[in-house]
């Protein structure tokens, strides 16, 4: 149970689609990806699309730590299906609701001057500019955000 | 966050030999590098070849440590593996940054 030895819990059952819990710290993140990224449910994607699945999730992953779980702990719950053109995300946590209720806009930041380029602010950038479908609800108490990132390889 | 120096004539090579610059090292990463470029030196070149993943907190990390190298002294990059290019070229911060292929002609033999 590699996985497991990884902080997060992986199970690939029915073998088109996997379901992790991990606690959200940005460490069990990185480690809960090192996971994902080495499992069947990956298997056979090109390069170009595991690197854009991984940044995709990271992205969604650590705003939940940042942002969702900024006051207090908590987990966060993957779910994930391999479909013949993509593969789908839903991501759910009990931390705060996005603000105004939606995802962030995720405007690329201005070009500046040297002193002011921006730091920060791409996160939601690069969600939007390579996942598809975003969405995100409140239910009840949890977050919902699903996306999907096209294969390029599909069959 | 492990970093591997070399100190050539004018120049600073700074080998980043952990696969990934994430939100999980980018803090480290900054504080690190910061240490580093406090030796002065004309150029500092990143040699990047060995990291498979960046994300939006390691990519503000690189920003940051450009900006505190100042507008003379510019932060090179090179070796960009390709998920890390696609960020940098999306984001626009690859008009940003001198980005060598691979190690400046000179420099190949580092290490």
């Amino acid at each position: 149970m590699p996985a497991d030895a990884m902080g997060a819990v992986l199970s690939l059952d029915p073998p088109d689609r996997a379901h992790i819990v991990m606690d959200a710290t940005v460490l069990d993140v990185r480690d809960g990806l090192r996971g994902l990224m080495a499992c069947p449910l990956v298997q056979n994607l090109s390069e170009g699309c595991l690197g854009t699945t991984e940044l995709v999730l990271a992205e969604a992953l650590n705003n939940v730590v940042e942002h969702a779980y900024a006051r207090y702990p908590g987990q966060i719950e993957i779910e994930i299906r391999r479909d013949p053109d993509q593969l789908r995300f839903h991501i759910r946590d009990q931390g705060l609701p996005m603000p105004g209720a939606e995802p962030p806009a995720g405007r690329l930041p201005e070009p500046a001057a040297f002193d002011d380029l921006p730091e920060g602010g791409f996160g939601w950038f690069l969600i939007r500019a390579l996942a598809q479908d975003l969405a995100y609800r409140r239910d009840g108490e949890r977050n919902l955000l699903s996306f999907g990132v096209i294969l390029d390889n599909a069959a | 966050m492990n970093l591997e120096i070399e100190h050539r004539a004018e120049i600073i090579i700074v080998r980043v030999t952990d696969d990934r610059i994430d939100a999980a090292s980018a803090i480290q990463f900054k504080e690190r590098m910061r240490e580093i470029v406090a030796t002065p030196s004309a150029r500092v070149v990143l040699d990047m070849s060995n990291v498979g993943f960046l994300d939006s907190s390691g990519l503000g990390a690189v920003v940051a440590v450009m900006k505190a190298l100042g507008p003379i002294r510019r932060l090179e990059l090179s070796g960009l593996t390709p998920t890390v290019e696609k960020v940098f070229r999306l984001t626009r911060m690859d008009t940003v940054f001198i980005i060598h292929k691979s190690l400046p002609d000179g420099l190949k033999n580092a290490g």
